[in-house]
């Protein structure tokens, strides 16, 4: 129950724009004792049927540049691979620290960034 | 090659390396740097980002997969609470003050980074 309660609020920020990795990761971690790996895994999947449903609406709405998107995901494929093997590498707790660096940075991000 | 190829390939590698390594923050990543560097309006940075996340998580996700860091006891709850708390995220969207909202997540995130780091 637990869990469901945990993937539901980072669902609903995720739903939002606002980013359900950041609230599900540490989520599972702190609260639930995975490793850094696991809880990035399960995010991974989470993610999936979510961003299929969103994507078909907005390529219904035309929203979608396709001409920008084509060469960041040539590019971005190879630096997802490079980037995974990487995690698989590192031991938990230190990945989990390079996490936290990143978390980091976003919430400062989102404390000082003006928005309309 | 062309600026503007140029920026487009270092966005990619860089959206790639970060989602891969974190399981997570490509949208992060992604979403400003079309806004910013791309000049690319922000609903459709927004759509345009999904359509670059998805094949990368799916790539990802196949080699998390292989190296058994995907614990399935795990991700049925969590995706299941995940596609109904969505759900009403994207409907409370415009009903909600997302400014607000926003400065409470940064504080939240800012709290758990220093929890992250120090554990």
């Amino acid at each position: 129950m637990i869990l469901a309660l945990i993937g539901f609020f980072s669902g609903m920020i995720g739903g939002m724009g606002i980013g359900g990795g950041a609230i599900l990761i540490p989520a599972l971690v702190i609260l639930h004792g995975i490793e850094q790996q696991e809880a990035q895994g399960v995010n991974l999947v989470v993610f999936l049927p979510v961003a299929l449903t969103a994507l078909v609406i907005h390529h219904k709405k035309e929203n979608i540049e396709f001409a920008y998107a084509k060469p960041i995901i040539f590019i971005g494929l190879i630096g997802s691979i490079i980037g995974s093997f990487l995690a698989m590498k590192i031991d938990s707790s230190s990945l989990g620290k390079y996490f936290g660096f990143f978390l980091l940075f976003i919430g400062i991000y989102e404390l000082f960034q003006k928005k309309e | 090659m062309d600026k503007k190829k140029i920026k487009l390939l270092a966005i990619g590698i860089g959206t790639g390396l970060i989602n891969g390594l974190f399981g997570s923050g490509g949208g992060t990543i992604v979403v400003p740097s079309l806004v910013f560097i791309m000049g690319i309006d922000d609903y459709k940075a927004h759509a345009t980002a999904i359509s670059i996340i998805l094949p990368l998580s799916i790539i990802s996700t196949i080699i998390y997969l292989t190296k058994g860091s995907i614990p399935f006891n795990i991700v049925v709850p969590v995706t299941i609470g995940g596609v109904l708390g969505s759900y009403l995220g994207a409907k409370l969207l415009n009903k909600i003050p997302i400014n607000i909202l926003r400065k409470i997540f940064g504080v939240v995130i800012v709290y758990t980074a220093i929890r992250m780091i120090f554990k």
